[in-house]
């Protein structure tokens, strides 16, 4: 990221810089808007929930910000970074693959559907990236991947391929893997859509203590009670637009909009 | 059986069921038919003079068979090689966006698949008189050297490049089907995690496509030991079959040297196919029954049974 200087530094509002900042994106596929301008700002700690109906456009929106996929509009920066360009002569460049590889390398992402490589161990998962990316030494690797397993409550499983492990324990690997990068934000899509409904529990508590720590989050999830009890934030996005934003509690307790309410009264 | 289940087995009695099996009387006819039949035809083998048993004890460790069968594994293993590095060549061309290099690839595939390895072979034989000298240099400016293709277009070669081009087309194809076979996934967490192309592709992509890649590859390597029968076309005569053939002639007894060569790619085979066995339980670590713990996910579907399972069995 350090190689990224630029126009952070006309910026009028310095002092508090937002973890990530989202003007008016906008991401079509083909001729299909899916984000159709989303503003919004996450700060440093801060957990964000994003709630709405399926086809809205938060997979979406999540895989912009580590450029998983490029916007086509508006501006998204992460720790004050532009995402995916860079400004260079008052135009936008494409950023070179390894530019943007380092970009994503400080972003940790967590899937629906856990996305383990199914050919490592547990702990192979884990140090994989540290090693190759990071250029970490092995043995700090294994190390603070061990430290990593048992912050999930798997110390023991540690040689157990994926196909192994539950759905949560998978889940709770991955989101180990993700941390084994030291990332400042997390990115969480639907992490437990496809767990058992008892396996849900422990990968949300691993989120919760996550969140304790301090580290900023960005939560697609379909669970209320963790957005009330965790969330800083609640975004509900619907057709690719935010609907409504607020405080968790309130906007749960007592939405503004129809279509808030019509989709919390189907979810709660 | 775990033991949550006895409690409901408890009820009619704990024992083990032992039921009366039901028998099948059409297995052991025909199991019966085929056992005769098999044994008459031995038999007959080893008593009808026309296989000429001595002849092909006497030849079937030859010191020209011998060295023949290393020349015919060398043609396996060179072409082989040929068609793995053209092949991984072509399928990630096939699977680049730029239509250019993916429409090369596909022309080679096209050409190489749709016309017979016997015919490329001749062609291979016949481009030291098509092509007589080639040169080295910038094109229409300088000239660095002139070779003659004789030099180097030895029938071998001619033969080894005939039959690694042949394959390589469809070593292409298992590849890209192999690659493809890799869950998306797979790929967007590991470029999520900051690594680059070829990390993602050497580290977490080709090892899964692997599972995928070796066993028709293994196959085609099998295929490849006995279509090497076919370079007299180039014409090339070192080769086990042509070697076998070569000695029949002098002694007007082509039985039992054809038993001989049929032995040797026999054994040859067996050997790689204990090879590819272990190929292939090397690149299914990791894959158990378990994988169908994962909802909607793509359950692998040709897992080795004898893998260990979850519980440790
Ligand atoms: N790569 C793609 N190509 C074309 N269309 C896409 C692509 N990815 C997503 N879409 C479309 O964009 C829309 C939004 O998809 P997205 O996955 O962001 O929704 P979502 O809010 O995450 O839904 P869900 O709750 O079902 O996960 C959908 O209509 C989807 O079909
Ligand atoms: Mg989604």
């Amino acid at each position: 990221m350090s190689s990224q200087h630029t126009v952070e530094q006309t910026r009028p509002d310095q002092v508090r810089q937002p973890m990530v900042r989202a003007q008016n994106v906008r991401k079509s596929f083909g001729s299909v808007e899916v984000l159709k301008g989303i503003s919004l700002e996450v700060q440093p700690s801060e957990v964000m929930c994003l709630v709405g109906p399926s086809g809205s456009g938060k997979s979406t929106f999540l895989r912009c910000i580590n450029h998983l996929e490029a916007v086509n509009g508006g501006r998204l920066y992460v720790d004050g970074t532009l995402v995916g360009y860079e400004e260079r002569g008052g135009r936008l460049h494409e950023l070179h693959p390894r530019h943007a590889a380092a970009q994503r390398r400080d972003i940790g992402m967590v899937f629906q559907r856990f996305n383990l490589f199914p050919h490592m161990t547990a702990l192979g998962n884990i140090v994989e990236a540290p090693i190759r990316v990071r250029k970490e030494s092995k043995r700090s690797a294994v190390a603070n991947g061990r430290e990593l397993l048992e912050r999930v409550g798997l110390a023991a499983h540690e040689l157990s391929y994926p196909a192994q492990l539950s759905g949560g324990q998978q889940q709770r690997v991955a989101i180990a893997r993700a941390l084994a990068m030291r990332p400042k934000l997390m990115l969480f899509d639907e992490p437990t859509s496809a767990l058992d409904p008892e396996l849900v529990g422990e990968v949300l508590d691993v989120m919760r203590s996550l969140a304790e720590t301090g580290m900023t989050m960005i939560v697609v999830t379909h669970e209320m009670g963790f957005a009330r009890e965790v969330g800083d934030h609640l975004v509900f996005i619907d057709d690719g637009v935010v609907v409504e934003a607020g405080d968790p509690r309130s906007v749960l307790a007592d939405p503004q909009h129809e279509r808030t309410k019509s989709f919390l009264s189907k979810v709660l | 059986m775990s033991q949550g289940d006895k409690d409901v087995l408890t009820e009619p009695g704990d024992e083990r069921i032992s039921a009366v099996p039901l028998p099948r009387p059409g297995r052991w006819v025909a199991a019966a038919v085929i056992l005769v039949l098999l044994a008459l035809f031995l038999y007959g083998a080893a008593t009808n003079s026309a296989y000429q048993w001595t002849t092909y004890w006497q030849y079937l460790f030859d010191q020209r068979i011998a060295q023949a069968a290393l020349v015919t594994i060398e043609l396996t293993v060179i072409a082989m090689t040929i068609a793995l590095v053209v092949g991984v060549a072509s399928a990630v061309m096939r699977l680049s966006d730029n239509p250019v290099l993916s429409g090369v690839a596909w022309l080679y595939i096209w050409i190489f698949r749709g016309t017979p390895v016997y015919v490329q072979l001749v062609f291979w034989g016949l481009l030291t008189s098509i092509y007589q000298e080639v040169d080295l240099g910038i094109p229409f400016m300088v000239q660095f050297t002139s070779l003659s293709t004789e030099s180097w277009l030895t029938p071998f070669a001619a033969a080894v490049i005939g039959l690694g081009l042949n394959q390589g087309a469809y070593t292409a194809e298992i590849i890209r089907a192999g690659v493809s076979s890799v869950d998306d996934g797979q790929r967007e967490a590991s470029v999520a995690l900051g690594m680059s192309w070829s990390q993602t592709t050497g580290r977490i992509v080709f090892p899964q496509a692997m599972r995928v890649i070796i066993p028709p590859f293994g196959n085609e390597f099998i295929g490849m030991l006995k279509t090497t029968s076919l370079v007299i076309a180039v014409p090339f005569t070192g080769d086990l079959y042509t070697q076998s053939q070569q000695i029949a002639a002098v002694l007007y007894r082509p039985i039992p040297l054809l038993l001989v060569a049929s032995t040797w790619y026999l054994a040859i085979t067996t050997v790689l196919m204990v090879g590819q066995h272990y190929l292939e339980k090397r690149f299914s670590r990791g894959v158990a029954g378990g994988a169908a713990r994962v909802k909607d996910s793509v359950t692998p579907t040709d897992a080795p049974a004898e893998l260990p399972l979850r519980d440790g069995r």
